[in-house]
């Protein structure tokens, strides 16, 4: 059994190495060792279930190892993490019941299939949002709406490019050491074609040689160009953009083997990220930090 | 109104979603949602007895307004009724279009290189891609109501009767040479 070891924090800016150790070679059964979890965002629980999804494609379901501390198993029950994570592992999940109204997390890991998801997703964030974005982060009354419009965007993504299903979640959290603030994180990941794919048939003979992983990200993610010729599609992503610059935040998308982002003067990653191992789909990364002052 | 008679049809598009969409949803969000609530309004309008008609599209009961959605419903309606085949004669006006719908109607409408009439809360105004004079001419008009055809480049200047017809193709206005022009929103009032 191949034994992929969960590092101790994982969290949108170590995902890489998850990324590396569950896309090395190799055959037969996986086990996702997170014994030693101690610390995990909703980009950290995407890549889990994405990892263990693309692991399952080799014809044995993995398991997981989950976490031996008490407080990070029951966040990740609060977080919804074992009921996605029971159809894809095939054991150690899938025997807690989540209460229905988990107080405390903005939106739990939801499967977004169909449009109605998206709805869903929207409907059951404006109850929560709207505290922890004006209370907590200190964003005008009016933010919910751009918020949910943000989420029903990224969602869409999923089902109008990917041609495939994926999973958003969303938690606030006090980045204390980190940034002196508190930051709400949006994670959504799927495991469909991927931009390079998406767009290929539409863009890649006018990029010529230059046509890639980065080429692609840069074509949607700067331009705004889909695969659709409308002039209308495109823009969820160049409006999430410029809602997500208005509040200082990270928006980044990784897909294939390239993550690009935005990033504001707090963060020291890249715009352009290169090389990096291939990731079968998409995985996009919003954070929003408290405003200051 | 001879010189500019239309029907006024009032559209409520938060009941279209709910009755044709998405029961107890007041959610205007994703491109197949969009694309069910334009063609529902479209079916309207054909339904009409009879054309010109001007539609006030009221988006008071509506709670989010996504990108995709005022794309479909504000850009591809404009859009459709802007163009020579258009399958009925109809004009526009938008409600509601508050803080919540107005920056995803904004950029939709820059997108297409559209313009609408909204009511923004203090009475109507244009909306999108529009020139200054444009504009100054549509907010004339809009003041006056009518204004017969040998008053137009008096109130409006000696650019005045030209930029009326541009309003007029953009369907921001209703224009004929010989009856003069009308503000949509006088049209909606007094039908």
């Amino acid at each position: 059994m191949r034994v992929i070891e969960v590092p101790p924090s994982l969290d949108y800016r170590n995902v890489e190495d998850l990324c590396s150790r569950a896309g090395a070679a190799g055959a037969g059964p996986v086990l996702f060792d997170a014994r030693r979890l101690r610390w995990i965002d909703p980009n950290g629980m995407l890549l889990l279930l994405a990892a263990g999804e693309v692991a399952a494609r080799s014809g044995t379901a993995p398991r997981i190892s989950l976490p031996a501390a008490q407080d990070v198993t029951d966040y990740l029950d609060r977080m919804g993490f074992h009921q996605a994570a029971s159809s894809i592992f095939r054991s150690g999940v899938g025997r807690r019941r989540r209460p229905r109204q988990a107080s405390d997390v903005l939106l739990e890991i939801t499967p977004v299939t169909t449009n109605s998801d998206v709805h869903d997703v929207v409907d059951r964030v404006q109850a929560r949002a709207g505290a922890i974005l004006s209370r907590t982060l200190h964003y005008p009354a009016s933010a919910v709406v751009q918020f949910s419009v943000i989420l029903s965007e990224v969602c869409q993504n999923i089902i109008e490019h990917a041609e495939a299903p994926g999973w958003v979640a969303a938690q606030a959290y006090n980045w204390r050491k980190r940034l002196g603030r508190h930051v709400a994180v949006i994670a959504v990941s799927d495991l469909g074609c991927g931009f390079r794919a998406s767009l290929e048939a539409e863009h890649a003979a006018r990029f010529g040689d230059r046509w890639g992983d980065a080429t692609a990200l840069e074509a949607a993610f700067l331009l705004g160009l889909t695969r659709f010729a409308d002039t209308g599609r495109g823009q969820g992503i160049q409006q999430i953009r410029k809602q997500v610059g208005r509040w200082n935040g990270i928006l980044s998308i990784r897909s294939g083997t390239v993550r690009i982002a935005d990033t504001p003067d707090w963060s020291s990653r890249p715009p352009l990220e290169e090389g990096l191992t291939h990731f079968p789909g998409s995985q996009i990364n919003i954070i929003l930090p408290e405003r200051a002052g | 109104m001879r010189e500019a008679p239309a029907l006024r049809l009032t559209i409520d598009v938060g009941s279209i979603l709910r009755v044709a969409v998405a029961p107890a949803c007041p959610d205007l969000v994703t491109r197949p949602t969009g694309r069910a609530v334009r063609k529902a309004i479209e079916a309207r309008i054909a339904r009409a007895v009879r054309a010109p008609s001007v539609s006030l599209i009221d988006f008071t009961h509506v709670r989010i307004l996504d990108f995709s959605c005022a794309d479909e419903v504000v850009a591809k309606l404009l859009a459709r009724y802007q163009r020579h085949d258009r399958p009925r004669e109809a004009f526009f006006l938008f409600r509601a279009v508050g803080d919540i719908h107005l920056h995803a109607v904004e950029q939709v409408l820059g997108r297409h290189g559209l313009a609408a009439v909204c009511d923004l809360g203090a009475g109507y105004d244009l909306l999108g891609s529009v020139t200054a004079e444009e504009r100054t001419a549509w907010r004339a008009l809009e003041l006056r109501g009518r204004i017969g055809p040998g008053r137009l480049a008096v109130e409006l200047g000696e650019r005045g009767v030209p930029v009326i017809r541009e309003l007029a193709g953009r369907r921001l206005a209703w224009y004929c040479s010989t009856a003069g022009a009308c503000a949509i929103s006088a049209m909606a009032r007094n039908p």
